[in-house]
Order: C-alpha cells, then sequence, then structure tokens
C-alpha cells in the first residue's frame, strides 16, 4: 500500500464522537477511518460507509453446501452405488435433509468467516498501523487523511473544536505487513523518514 | 452529558457500580494478567489428574479391547454413549445464549455468553470422544468420512441416523469454534494492545489477526455475528434433534418414540443451563466478576432451567401415557416394568431421574431460591445428575430386559476403566475450562461495553433522574394546559 499522513483525534465519548463526525465530514475533510472498541450502530452510516455484502456471500456459500450434500447424495445412491434397503426408493429425499441442512450451515459459516478475514486482511501474523493502543480500550479514534493542500494545525484545531481529547499527526503505512507485536521493527520506517 | 440511550427503569442493570469503559476492561483482563490463584492451581492438578486417569483408561481399551468395559449384549452402547448424549446435550446452552438470544435481542447474553460458548466448545469435544473410542478399531474411525477410497466403493450410509450424527456434531463444534473465536478477536486484541511483557504481545498479537477495531470491521463483524446467530438457531436445534433420530428412527421399545427431538431439544437445554450456573457461579466469585454476572443473571438462567425442566417433565409424563395408551405389550414392558416399576432391577434410576429433573426444579418458582447463590448452585449440580440418569434411563433400561428372557440375568454396572474414561472427559472439560478462564476473557469485553451505556447501573440511575424531571415537567404542563 502506501505511507500516508493522518491527523489524528481521539474522543472518549461516542455522542460526542457522532457530532464530531458530521461536522467534519460537512467541512469537506476525508475520514480515513474510526477506530473504536465495541461496535456503534450508526457509526457506518453517519460516516457514509456502504452496506456490506457479506450477507449475500454467505447465502451463496450456503446453497453451495445445499448442493454439494444433495448432488452428492443423489450420485452416490442412485447411480454410483445405488443400494436396496428393503425395498426402498433409491432415491430418498427425506433421509438426506439432516445432511443437507448441516452441509448448508457448515459451507455459510466457514464461508462467511473466511470471507471476513479476507475482507478485514485479517490472519495470524498480520500486523497494522494501530493509531492509538486505546482505541481498543476505551478511546474512539478517528483518523483523518491529509493531503498535500491539507493545512495540519487547521485540521487539529478543528478536531479538538469538536471535542477531540488528544490529538497528533502520524505517517502510517495504510495496508497490512507480516509481523510479530513483540518486535517494533516496522517495514516503512526508513520511507517515512525520507518523506518527512 | 447526554444520555445516548435510554432503557426502562423496570428491567434491573446488567452491570453493577459505577463502572466505565476502561474500568471494564481493567476488571476484566485482570485475571489473564496477574498470576493465577492457589485454587486455580489446586482445580487445575485436580483436572489434570482426571484427564491422565482418563487416558490410561483409553489406552487399556485400545490395546484389550472394548471387553474392558462392562457392556454386553443387550446392552450394547451403555455409560459409553450415555455420557455422550449427556455431554453433547450440555453443549447446547453456549451456542444458545449466543445465537438464539442474539437473535431475540437479550442484553443479559453479553455477561455469560462467551464463558458459555467455551463451555460448548470443551462439552462437545468431550461428547465427540466417547462415539469414536466406542468403535473400538479407532483407527478405522475415518471409515465414517464420505471420501473417494482405494477400496473399491465403499460408501457410508447417508441414511443412518448414526452418519446423520458424525455430520450434525462435526458442523455444530466447527461453527461454535467459528463464532467463539470471532467474537473473541476484538477482545484479544484489547489484552495484545495492553500487554507489558514480550510472550503476551506475542501470543495475542497472533490470536488477534491483527484486529484494528476500524468501524468498516465492525460493521462486518455485526454481519457476520448475526448471520451466524441466525444460522446456528436451528444448527442448535437439529444437533439434539438428530443424537435422539439414533434411539427414534430404532425400532426398540423404549426408543421408538416419536416425541424424542423435542424432548431431547429441551433437556439439552436444561442440562447445558445448569451447567452454566455451576461454572459461573465459581467463577464470578473466583475470579472477582459479580458485577458483570449478577444476581439478575443467575435469576433469568433458572427461569429458563424451571421452564425446560417443566417441558422435560411434560415429556416424560406424555411418553408414559403413550405407552399405556398405545397397548404395546413391548412398548408397556419397557415403561411399566423397565422403569417406572421401582423393584425392577434398574428401577430406582428412574426415580432419581424424576426427582432431579422434574421435581426439584419446581423450587426455582420461588424468587428468593431463584436468587440464591447456593441453592442455585447444589440445583444446578442436582440437575446434571438427573440428566446424566435420563440419558442412561434411555439407553440401558429399554434394552436390559428386551424380548429374550434367558438374557436377562446381567446387572449392568460400569467397569473401573469405563468409569474411568468417564472422569476423564470432566479432567479434559475442566483443564480446557481452567487454561480458558487464565488466557482469554471470560466475559466479552466489547459486548459489555456496548450495553453498558444502557444498562450500566450508574447510566441507569441518571435515566431514572431524567424520567422523574420528565414526569414532573409533563404534570406541571398537564396542571397549567387549561
Amino acid at each position: 500500500m502506501a505511507i500516508k499522513k493522518f491527523a489524528v483525534g481521539c474522543f472518549d465519548d461516542e455522542a460526542v464522537l457522532f457530532s464530531a463526525i458530521k461536522k467534519v465530514r460537512s467541512s469537506g475533510y476525508k475520514i480515513h477511518d474510526v477506530y473504536t472498541p465495541m461496535a456503534i450502530h450508526g457509526l457506518d452510516k453517519a460516516m457514509g460507509l456502504r452496506d456490506t455484502a457479506l450477507h449475500t456471500a454467505g447465502f451463496i456459500y450456503g446453497i453451495t453446501g445445499t448442493t454439494t450434500a444433495l448432488g452428492g447424495i443423489g450420485w452416490v445412491f442412485t447411480s454410483d452405488w445405488p443400494i436396496n434397503f428393503g425395498g426402498k426408493p433409491h432415491f430418498a429425499l427425506p433421509a438426506w435433509i439432516p445432511i443437507t441442512f448441516e452441509l448448508t450451515v457448515l459451507f455459510a459459516s466457514v464461508g462467511m468467516v473466511l470471507t471476513f478475514c479476507y475482507l478485514c486482511q485479517m490472519a495470524p501474523f498480520v500486523k497494522k498501523h494501530h493509531f492509538h493502543l486505546r482505541a481498543t480500550d476505551d478511546l474512539f479514534v478517528m483518523v483523518i487523511e491529509c493531503t498535500p493542500k491539507t493545512n495540519e494545525t487547521e485540521v487539529i484545531n478543528f478536531l479538538q473544536s469538536a471535542g477531540a481529547k488528544e490529538t497528533n499527526i502520524q505517517y502510517a503505512e495504510t495496508g497490512w505487513w507480516l509481523g510479530r507485536y513483540d518486535k517494533e521493527r516496522k517495514p516503512f520506517e526508513r520511507k517515512e523518514t525520507a518523506l518527512v | 452529558m447526554a444520555l445516548s440511550k435510554y432503557e426502562s427503569q423496570v428491567r434491573a442493570p446488567l452491570v453493577d457500580g459505577d463502572k466505565d469503559y476502561h474500568q471494564i476492561t481493567e476488571d476484566i483482563v485482570r485475571p489473564i494478567e496477574t498470576d493465577p490463584s492457589k485454587l486455580w492451581w489446586i482445580g487445575f492438578i485436580i483436572s489434570i489428574g482426571l484427564l491422565c486417569f482418563g487416558v490410561y483408561s483409553i489406552y487399556r481399551e485400545i490395546v484389550y479391547g472394548i471387553g474392558q468395559w462392562n457392556i454386553n449384549h443387550t446392552i450394547g452402547w451403555g455409560w459409553d454413549i450415555t455420557n455422550f448424549v449427556w455431554w453433547i446435550g450440555i453443549g447446547h446452552a453456549g451456542t444458545l445464549i449466543s445465537a438464539i438470544l442474539l437473535l431475540f435481542r437479550q442484553g443479559w447474553r453479553t455477561g455469560v455468553n462467551r464463558a458459555a460458548e467455551a463451555m460448548t466448545i470443551f462439552a462437545v469435544i468431550c461428547a465427540g470422544q466417547f462415539p469414536i473410542w466406542h468403535m473400538g478399531r479407532v483407527w478405522m474411525g475415518f471409515f465414517v468420512l464420505p471420501y473417494p477410497n482405494t477400496r473399491g466403493v465403499l460408501w457410508p450410509n447417508f441414511n443412518s441416523a448414526l452418519l446423520w450424527d458424525v455430520f450434525a456434531i462435526s458442523t455444530y463444534f466447527t461453527v461454535s469454534l467459528l463464532f467463539w473465536y470471532c467474537g473473541l478477536l476484538p477482545d484479544l486484541a484489547t489484552i495484545r494492545d495492553r500487554a507489558k511483557l514480550k510472550w503476551r504481545k506475542f501470543f495475542y498479537g497472533v490470536a488477534s489477526f491483527g484486529w484494528s477495531g476500524s468501524t468498516k470491521h465492525w460493521q462486518r463483524h455485526e454481519a457476520l455475528s448475526l448471520v451466524l446467530a441466525g444460522l446456528s438457531t436451528p444448527l442448535v436445534l437439529s444437533v439434539h434433534t438428530i443424537v435422539s433420530f439414533d434411539f427414534a428412527t430404532s425400532v426398540i421399545p423404549g426408543w421408538h418414540t416419536t416425541i424424542f427431538p423435542p424432548y431431547f431439544v429441551a433437556g439439552a437445554v436444561f442440562s447445558g443451563f445448569a451447567m452454566v450456573q455451576s461454572l459461573l457461579v465459581i467463577t464470578r466469585k473466583v475470579l472477582k466478576l459479580e458485577a458483570y454476572i449478577t444476581i439478575e443473571h443467575i435469576d433469568v438462567m433458572n427461569k429458563i432451567i424451571v421452564l425446560t425442566g417443566s417441558i422435560v417433565g411434560c415429556a416424560y409424563l406424555t411418553e408414559l401415557f403413550i405407552a399405556w395408551y398405545g397397548q404395546n405389550k413391548f412398548e408397556g414392558w419397557a415403561f411399566m416394568q423397565n422403569r417406572v416399576n421401582l423393584f425392577s432391577p434398574l428401577g430406582w434410576s428412574y426415580y432419581i431421574m424424576m426427582g432431579c429433573n422434574v421435581i426439584s426444579p419446581q423450587l426455582f418458582w420461588s424468587r428468593k431460591l431463584r436468587r440464591n447463590i447456593t441453592f442455585t448452585f447444589f440445583m444446578s449440580v442436582i440437575v446434571n445428575i438427573g440428566m446424566w440418569f435420563e440419558r442412561f434411563v434411555i439407553i440401558v433400561t429399554s434394552v436390559y430386559r428386551d424380548y429374550l428372557p434367558s438374557s436377562w440375568s446381567t446387572y449392568y454396572s460400569p467397569s473401573l476403566y469405563e468409569l474411568g474414561f468417564y472422569l476423564g472427559t470432566f479432567g479434559l472439560f475442566f483443564t480446557c475450562y481452567f487454561l480458558f478462564s487464565k488466557f482469554f476473557p471470560v466475559i466479552a469485553l466489547a459486548e459489555i461495553k456496548h450495553i453498558l451505556k444502557k444498562s450500566g447501573e450508574n447510566y441507569k440511575e441518571k435515566m431514572g433522574e431524567a424520567e422523574k424531571e420528565t414526569v414532573e415537567e409533563f404534570a406541571h404542563e398537564m396542571a397549567h394546559a387549561h
């Protein structure tokens, strides 16, 4: 990805955060992201994010499971190796419902979790830049992207007037990299100094 | 401060005391960041000891075969499958709490769901041991899986209830594990970002998958939780339904019963909640989490116990009625002679079952008893003993005196290693639970924070003031209206 410059504002109350987001957006600043310790309902709408399509993916995985089960069992019992169980029909659909249901749920769940991890770029040994360590504890961290035209002090003052308790400017890699949290080394450190 | 959320004063607070977001983190992460207590070590060592005995029992079973157990003709399943059904039943509460109660928007689930889900996973692991080792030649276990193989055409029977079980339980385990772990990710990230020690940074860094708390990620996380809850809800019901099919699709008197699926599901929820109570009553005390797992939570779960206990009681009586009404001699024998007759060889087990499952939970109609911690703990143990005997009654008393009176003479009781295997799963379960309570947050941090401003005691007090003001203002306005 790329290294960019960000203005960071930390809020300690979600009610203040909501009004701040409204102000920031109406002033034309570009919100990179807001990091929160828990899910806040309506925050995605306030930031203008579109709905996730994860549900649709789940549905597709689910019907894949259904067809796999029905197709697989149907093929085995009617074509590959039909067995006569006391003269009962080979195509015994009611008896296949339990496995069909289980595979539907299994495919949908596993598929959705993998898709979730892929979309959020999450995996073991993946490391990202965290703008504030208390973003997973009790702070709501708003990150605004600075373009070459942005006046940093203006943004910082703006954030403070909107209710931010703590503000700063950070250079950060926007993507992820392989790394460990007990090692401080960042892959973009050298570039950062060059950029400054 | 502006109140962003409002909840009626009729509802008791779910988080006691004057808490804020940071205090919640401190309280819940404290047991992870401090050394375990002496009590923890004692419990952990006992668990490991039991586990070792279980492993030795299994070793005997592998080397000498199923003959190490006292199962016989006609009791082919005995303790082994009794324990299997018992553990799988216990494994129902966690996903029920996290899935069904999420869909029903029950705020109180947040205090107990994490520990209950963990319990579910460990209980399913324990349950899985029994059918696996019951196979005898366990190294052939993979034969139950449908896969293209080199031994000619060899498919499992997809029309068999036992194969449905394989699919149901493995799916249930996988989905419960995913659900639990996805919920844990943000909380593990919280511990990672607080960590001072190097190993903790490393461990929780790896385990939290680089979670950042981005709004988009939270949005997806919420969507994922909701859909997984929607999928898990019928899944929970399906698992014990399918376990009951193991019996109900057979033609054995006492097993061939259409009421089994709902009866088993109610029984599973019943025993699952009892186990959650046993664990949480101790956990909240030892880890000092009384502010998060409140008397209110215990009260609500006891209400579920009395409800499901009564459903189970109805099912027992219906079964008896139908055995009489159906006028099938063999069915009648299985119920009236093998069970209800107290003086039959195993008749006593039926009365333990009835006493523990149907009569004793009725005491929970009393609010005072529902809110008594010692009594709750005692009852939760009683219920689990009763539910074990329910499975014993179904599995053993239905078959120990069958169509052939010459095979009636043997009185079935377990061998040492049959018992050892059961105790071993207790060791496994509690070893896992002790490790979980040491290394993972036993309460869902992010979810408790989510309900704090709505259901926290300090916030509710403020709401109460706001409510009072508005009532007074309203009265004032009305007085001056004309």
